[in-house]
């Protein structure tokens, strides 16, 4: 310590990478200013050397215009049902699945549980092929049916991640209701899941971003223009024609990010949380 | 007989049963039917329009000897993942140790990193693309202000794969997270000990911190892996796989040979080299660092 100039290291330290940290947020930062920036910027001052970094006047009609070129708007739709479909499911399926591998006890538990854990190993190519086979000759290609349906029958990381946190509420509680004679059924619904608040909160926000992000399922499954969510619509958009305007591509690419940004600051606790539930710690 | 014991048991396994039905469901129809029809059409000749023909390891022959652009493909994977993997995991960690420093808006920071990885992919990419545009885009006029080299990024068969690897970095958020959550449960005694030795930051950070988050280290460098081999949304918006093949990912290569030449045996088998090369590197990271991971309560 250089405590005899008044200044403790940690301080030193402290400023350092402060410092370092402003730094490297301005580089992290960068791309979606430059985003936001370009999707206000009029046509003439798209393409100069050097470039406006803010553009005067603002051009907010790019947004409009984006609307415009394609039914971003109803791809947004489709995303928002796709999604508050998906999370639904995963609600429900994922708790009840997690309840099955934490509260009941039986024979033979643990051992199913490591063979959930481990599907998460599995690439999804080895899946993607065989599942798209059979989801055509059910007819469910051209619905969005292959991009809900799977979300209703558990996933591995939510399931894990709803285990461990009902198995940190005491046992004793569901001693008490079995006594006073519940079901498992009325234990789940109302004395374990109030209390999975928080937990249920973060599944439902993976869910619906992963969701509203997946891009391979759609592509794979959807041709018809008006089932299109956002993420397959802006990318056919983009590879569709040798684009030139970027301005009209950034406000379109910014009305698909802005939905995820604005639920991550609403919910940043949440999100937050919902990594340390993982129990992933050192 | 069933003695009143064993028919608690049984009823009990049935309760169970009962609530992990949907796992149960989707396990058998969205993993395990699957993983069997998949090595099934592996070893088959199969186009959507036509049943699949029985042809032995002939796919497996034709991807291992007679196929340059399945070279190219695995060859561009590897090249992403070796850089991609650990450098994603050095910046995530870097950024989690400056963070856990208690600096002043640790909320602010931690917001800014974590952000980029849960954008939609589709998004960030095109706007990567315009980022890194040659002419116009912000990193190139920043790098000739700086009077560094005018580099044409995804259009250049030498840059696209850097290009893609540093993106790949922007979206490190997610693992930065994870590791923050771990600095923070290691026990501060641990660093006051070490100081008392007179120790360094450095040996702290190497002899305190790296042993305690080993494991987390571990999971996210296989996370990470298994991630890495599967890339595709940024190489099939942004470049397409081009220039001159430079991005053509294995995953990409091989939803090509699905869905657009209509080779669904071939890419099958595609898949099934996929998941025993991601098998057997998952098994030897577990086993080679075995001996430096360090379990601490349990």
């Amino acid at each position: 310590m250089i405590a005899n100039l008044g200044i403790k290291r940690t301080d030193i330290n402290r400023a350092v990478s402060f410092v370092l940290l402003v730094v490297l947020s301005a580089a992290f930062i960068l791309p979606l200013f430059w985003m936001i920036t370009t999707s206000l910027k009029p046509i003439d001052q798209l393409l100069l050397d050097p470039p406006v970094w803010i553009p005067s006047p603002l051009e907010f009609d790019n947004y409009p215009n984006a609307l415009d070129e394609q039914p971003f708007l109803q791809y947004l739709g489709n995303s928002l049902q796709i999604g508050v479909a998906a999370v639904i499911g995963a609600l429900i399926s994922n708790s009840l699945v997690a309840y099955g591998f934490s509260r009941v006890e039986w024979k033979g538990r643990d051992a199913v549980f490591v063979l959930v854990l481990s599907t998460l190993m599995l690439p999804y190519h080895v899946v993607m092929i065989p599942l798209f086979v059979s989801f055509s000759k059910i007819g469910w290609v051209n619905t969005w049916l292959p991009l809900i349906v799977p979300a209703w029958l558990g996933h591995p990381f939510f399931i894990f991640m709803l285990r461990q946190f009902m198995l940190g509420i005491p046992k004793e509680l569901s001693e008490a209701t079995r006594i006073d004679g519940g079901s498992e059924w009325v234990l789940l619904t109302r004395v374990i899941l109030p209390l999975c608040k928080p937990a249920l909160a973060t599944v439902a926000l993976f869910q619906f971003i992963w969701s509203w992000n997946d891009f391979i399922g759609p592509l794979i499954y959807l041709n018809e223009r008006s089932l299109y969510p956002m993420s397959l619509g802006l990318a056919l958009y983009h590879n569709s024609q040798g684009i030139t305007d970027f301005s009209i591509l950034m406000a379109a690419s910014t009305m698909a990010v802005v939905p995820i940004i604005l639920i991550f600051f609403f919910m940043q606790r949440v999100f937050i949380q919902g990594i340390s539930l993982t129990g992933l710690k050192g | 007989m069933l003695t009143p014991r064993n028919r608690r048991e049984l009823r009990k396994i049935g309760v169970g049963l009962v609530f992990i039905s949907p796992w149960i469901v989707g396990f058998l129809a969205l993993n395990l039917y699957p993983i069997i029809a998949s090595f099934y059409y592996s070893l088959t000749r199969y186009s959507p329009i036509s049943a699949p023909r029985f042809i032995g390891l002939f796919n497996y022959e034709k991807l291992l000897y007679f196929d340059p652009l399945f070279v190219k493909a695995l060859t561009n994977t590897l090249y992403f993942v070796v850089f991609a993997v650990p450098l994603g995991n050095m910046l995530a960690l870097a950024l989690a140790v400056l963070l856990n420093q208690k600096v002043k808006g640790l909320s602010v920071f931690r917001t800014i990193f974590y952000l980029p990885s849960i954008l939609p992919l589709v998004a960030t990419s095109i706007v990567w693309t315009w980022l890194l545009h040659p002419q116009y885009g912000a990193v190139s006029v920043i790098m000739a202000e700086l009077g560094l080299p005018v580099i044409s990024w995804f259009s250049d068969p030498q840059w696209a794969k850097p290009a893609l690897i540093m993106m790949s970095m922007w979206g490190t958020g997610w693992m930065m997270l994870i590791y923050l959550a771990a600095l923070q449960d290691v026990p501060q005694e641990l660093y006051d000990v070490a100081s008392l030795d007179g120790a360094s930051l450095w040996r702290k950070f190497r002899h305190v911190t790296v042993p305690m988050i080993s494991p987390i280290i571990l999971f996210n460098t296989i996370v990470g892996l298994i991630g890495a081999f599967q890339y595709f949304t940024e190489a099939y918006v942004i470049t397409e796989g081009g220039p001159g093949d430079s991005t053509l990912f294995y995953s990409l290569y091989l939803f090509n040979n699905a869905f657009a030449y209509f080779k669904m045996g071939y890419a099958s088998a595609m898949a099934w080299l996929l998941f025993l090369v991601i098998l057997i590197l998952t098994f030897v990271i577990f086993r080679s660092s075995a001996k430096r991971v360090y379990y601490h309560g349990g």
